[in-house]
C-alpha cells in the first residue's frame, strides 16, 4: 500500500471504466461534433448516449436542458451572473438570497455583484446542525423582490445535507427561482428532479470519478438563462465554445455508475466511513462535525484538540495519506473557511479541523492504517502542543 | 500576474529541508520547570503569544542566569503548522547564550535565514512568514515578563510589514526622500510588502491597520498639500507667526527626532527678520551642548534643512 486518498470531496479518481469510455474520442473519433462531414457526425451517437445518461442520473425531463461546460464554478458563475443580467435586461432590481456556507463559486460570484452592480445579496446563516432551514428562508425571501434562492445540496467541509426539497419547494411556491449547487451531492444521495423543483442544479464530474474538466448546469425548461460565454451555436445558445466530446462521455458514463453505485456507497463506503470515525472519537478531545444521518456517508469533518490543522496533514501526507483541512494557515488565506465561521462551533475549530472524505475506492486495508497513523499523529502532535494539556 | 503567478504552487514544496527537518524533529521541544531553572541558578520566564491572524500559538520557556542575564536554557511548546514549530525551534536555538538585550536584537528575518538551506533561497513560502514573526513576538515578551515592562514598550512603533519589519516612519521617509510614487517602487526600497504581501492592500489574507497602497496615497497627498502651500505665499511675505510656525514645525518635524536618538534636543530662542534674511536663533541642549559638531556639522544639517524646506532666505546662529 504506495498512497492512501481521503481527499474525494476535492476530486477523484477516473474510474477505470470512464477512462477507457473516453479513449476513443482522443486518436480515433476526434472530429468536431458540429462539421458535416463524417468525422463530425460519427460522435453524435456517443454525445446522445452521455446526455440520456445525465439526464437519467438526475431524473431531468427530456424537455430540460443540461448544459455542458467546464466544472461547476462555472455553471455557479452561470446562474448567479445570467439571473443579473436577465434583471439588467427587464430593468427589475436583483435580489439574491444564498447562504454563509456555500462553496466560493457562490459566495464570491455574489459578493462581486454586490460590490461591482450593486445587486442585493442575503447570506442565511445556518443552524446548530450546520444547515440552511426552511424558517430561516421564510424569515428572509421576499415574494415579488426576490429574485434567486442559491442553496447548495450538501456541504463539501461537512458533508451535511441542507433539506434541499422543502427549500425548493417553498421558493416556488413563492414565484422565485431556485438554484442548488449539488457538486457534493451527486452520486453520495439520491438527486432527482421530479422530486425537487429546482430550476438551476450544477455539478462537476471530477467528484463522482468523472475526468477533471466537465461539468454541468441543469436548466429547467420555460427558465431562461443569459449565457456566460456568447459565440457559436453550441448547447442550444445557452454556452458557446467547442463541445468536448471525451469529457462528455465521460462524464455521462461516471454519472451513470455514481447511481448504481449509491447503494454501495451508503452501505459499505459508509462502514468504513464510520470504522473511521469511531477510530477518531474514541481518541480523547476529538468531535466530529454534524449528525452522521444528516451527512454524506463518505465525509468526517473532525476536530482534534490542541494540534493545528495543517501540521496535521503534514505527518499524514508523510506517512502517504492524503485528506485535507479548512484550516485558514494552510491556505493563501488566513481567514477561516466559510463554513467553519458560519456554524459557529468552537473558535479553535477552524484550526483544528481535518477533514476525511472517502469514495466507493476506499478499502478496508486503507481505513485501518489510516486509523493507525492518525493514532500516532495525534500522539507526536499533542506531546508538541503548547494549547493541549492532557485530556479534558 | 505573470507566467510563474498563474499556477499556485504546493506550499509544502517551498519549505527548506531544515524547515521540515526542524518540524519533524524539533530539537528544543518541552518545558522548564521552576526546579530545573533553580538548578541552572536561574530565572524562569514563561512567555505565551499567539497570532491573531491563525491562530497559530507558542510558549517560550527560558532560563536567565541569575547574575549574567544569560539564557543558558530554552525550549518551546507550539499549536501551529509546520513553519511555526520549525520558526520556534530555530528561534531557541538562537536565544541560547545570548542575554535578554541580546535577543532582542533577532527578529523573524533572522529566524527565517537561519532556516535557509542556502543563503539566497527563503526558507518559507512568502505567506508563511508571518509564523516566523510569531517567533519574534513571543521573544519581546519573554523579554517584557524578564524586565517587568509592558511588551508594547519593547515594541516597534507603527509596524507595517511584520514580514520584513519596516515601520510606518520609514516608509513616510523613503517615499518622500525618493520621491516613489508606487507600490513597487516601496518594495524596491524596503522590502514592504515582498513577502506574505499583507500590507500592500486591504483583502490579503491578514487584517492590517496600515497599507501600503494607503499609506503612498496619504504621503503623495501631503507632499502635494506642501508643494502647493509653498507655491501659494512667499516665506518673505508671510507674517512673523506664520514664520515662526513653518520654523518650529520643521524643528519638530526633521530636526529633533535627530537630535533626540542622541540625547540631545535644541530649543529656538527667536526669529527676526534681518534685511532680506530671517535669522533664527537656537540654544543646544542635552548632549547637543558641548558636542564637537554642534557649531560645523549639526549648525549646518540645520540651517541646510531650513533653507530647502522652509526658505532660503534663513541663517541659523547659536548663542
Amino acid at each position: 500500500m504506495e498512497r492512501i486518498y481521503l481527499d474525494s470531496n476535492a476530486t477523484t479518481v477516473v474510474d477505470p471504466l470512464v477512462k477507457q469510455a473516453m479513449e476513443p474520442f482522443f486518436c480515433q473519433m476526434y472530429g468536431n461534433p458540429n462539421s458535416l462531414h463524417r468525422f463530425g457526425t460519427e460522435t453524435h451517437p456517443y454525445m446522445s448516449i452521455a446526455l440520456d445518461r445525465m439526464y437519467t442520473a438526475i431524473g431531468a425531463d427530456d424537455e430540460d436542458d443540461i448544459i455542458i461546460n467546464g466544472c461547476a464554478t462555472e455553471g455557479n458563475n452561470t446562474v448567479l451572473k445570467g439571473v443579473f443580467m436577465d434583471s439588467l435586461v427587464k430593468g427589475e432590481p436583483c435580489h439574491i438570497i444564498t447562504s454563509q456556507i456555500e462553496h466560493p463559486s457562490v459566495l464570491k460570484t455574489c459578493q462581486y455583484l454586490e460590490e461591482a452592480h450593486g445587486v442585493e445579496v442575503t447570506y442565511l446563516p445556518v443552524d446548530k446542525a450546520g444547515l440552511v432551514t426552511l424558517e430561516t428562508l421564510k424569515a428572509h425571501l421576499i415574494p415579488g423582490k426576490t429574485t434567486l434562492v442559491s442553496i447548495m445540496w450538501a456541504n463539501n467541509e461537512t458533508g451535511l445535507i441542507n433539506p434541499i426539497k422543502e427549500l425548493a419547494e417553498y421558493t416556488k411556491e413563492q414565484g422565485v427561482l431556485f438554484h442548488t449547487d449539488a457538486v457534493q451531492a451527486l452520486g453520495k444521495i439520491p438527486v432527482s428532479l421530479k422530486e425537487v423543483p429546482a430550476d438551476y442544479l450544477t455539478f462537476s464530474a471530477h467528484k463522482f470519478h468523472g475526468p477533471i474538466g466537465a461539468g454541468g448546469l441543469y436548466i429547467r425548461n420555460s427558465v431562461s438563462i443569459t449565457p456566460l460565454l456568447h459565440g457559436g451555436e453550441q448547447m442550444g445558445h445557452k454556452r458557446a465554445g467547442t463541445v468536448n466530446v471525451p469529457f462528455m462521455v465521460g462524464m455521462g458514463l461516471a454519472m451513470e455508475l455514481a447511481t448504481e453505485h449509491l447503494d454501495f456507497l451508503n452501505k459499505e463506503v459508509g462502514r468504513l466511513r464510520d470504522k473511521l470515525e469511531d477510530a477518531i472519537l474514541n481518541l480523547p478531545d476529538t468531535m466530529v462535525i454534524g449528525d452522521r444521518k444528516n451527512r454524506t456517508h463518505n465525509t468526517i469533518l473532525a476536530s482534534f484538540r490542541g494540534i493545528e490543522g495543517e501540521a496535521f496533514l503534514w505527518d499524514l501526507n508523510k506517512n502517504g495519506i492524503a485528506a485535507s483541512t479548512g484550516s485558514a494557515c494552510s491556505s493563501e488565506d488566513l481567514e477561516a473557511d466559510a463554513t467553519f465561521q458560519a456554524m459557529d462551533l468552537d473558535n479553535n475549530l477552524s484550526h483544528t479541523g481535518v477533514r476525511f472524505s472517502l469514495s466507493r475506492f476506499t478499502t478496508e486495508e486503507e481505513i485501518d492504517k489510516s486509523i493507525d497513523v492518525i493514532n500516532k499523529t495525534v500522539q507526536r502532535l499533542r506531546a508538541i502542543s503548547s494549547t493541549y494539556m492532557g485530556e479534558q | 500576474m505573470a507566467k510563474n503567478d498563474l499556477l499556485g504552487g504546493s506550499l509544502w514544496d517551498n519549505y527548506s529541508n531544515k524547515v521540515a527537518d526542524r518540524m519533524d524533529h524539533p530539537t528544543y521541544l518541552g518545558l522548564i520547570t521552576e526546579a530545573e531553572a533553580e538548578a541552572l541558578n536561574a530565572r524562569l520566564v514563561i512567555a505565551d503569544w499567539g497570532a491573531e491572524s491563525c491562530g497559530d500559538a507558542v510558549r517560550l520557556y527560558w532560563a536567565v542566569d541569575k547574575v549574567s542575564d544569560r539564557i543558558v536554557k530554552a525550549s518551546f511548546k507550539s499549536f501551529g503548522c509546520g513553519t511555526a514549530i520549525a520558526s520556534s525551534d530555530m528561534m531557541v536555538e538562537l536565544c541560547i547564550g545570548k542575554t535578554v538585550d541580546e535577543v532582542l536584537e533577532i527578529t523573524n528575518l533572522d529566524v527565517e535565514k537561519s532556516l535557509r538551506d542556502d543563503p539566497d533561497t527563503p526558507a518559507v513560502p512568502p505567506q508563511k512568514m508571518h509564523c516566523s514573526v510569531m517567533a519574534y513576538d513571543v521573544i519581546k515578551q519573554a523579554a517584557a515578563i524578564y524586565k517587568g515592562v509592558e511588551k508594547g514598550i519593547l515594541d516597534d512603533d507603527e509596524m507595517v510589514c511584520e514580514c520584513a519589519r519596516v515601520t510606518l516612519k520609514t516608509i513616510q521617509e523613503v517615499i518622500r526622500i525618493n520621491d516613489l510614487t508606487t507600490v513597487e517602487e516601496i518594495t524596491d526600497y524596503t522590502k514592504a510588502g515582498a513577502f506574505c504581501k499583507s500590507c500592500i492592500r486591504p483583502g490579503g489574507h491578514e487584517q492590517k491597520k496600515y497599507y501600503l497602497v494607503d499609506i503612498l496615497k496619504e504621503t503623495r497627498a501631503q507632499m502635494d498639500r506642501e508643494v502647493e502651500q509653498k507655491k501659494e505665499l512667499p516665506f518673505s511675505s508671510r507674517s512673523s507667526f506664520q514664520k515662526m510656525r513653518m520654523i518650529e514645525n520643521h524643528f519638530d518635524a526633521e530636526i529633533r527626532p535627530l537630535l533626540h536618538k542622541d540625547g540631545g534636543d535644541v530649543v529656538i530662542l527667536d526669529i527676526k527678520d534681518q534685511g532680506e534674511s530671517t535669522l533664527v536663533s537656537i540654544s543646544y541642549k542635552g548632549a547637543c551642548m558641548g558636542c564637537g559638531s554642534a557649531l560645523t556639522g549639526t549648525l549646518s544639517f540645520i540651517e541646510q534643512g531650513l533653507k530647502d524646506h522652509v526658505d532660503e532666505s534663513i541663517r541659523v546662529s547659536v548663542e
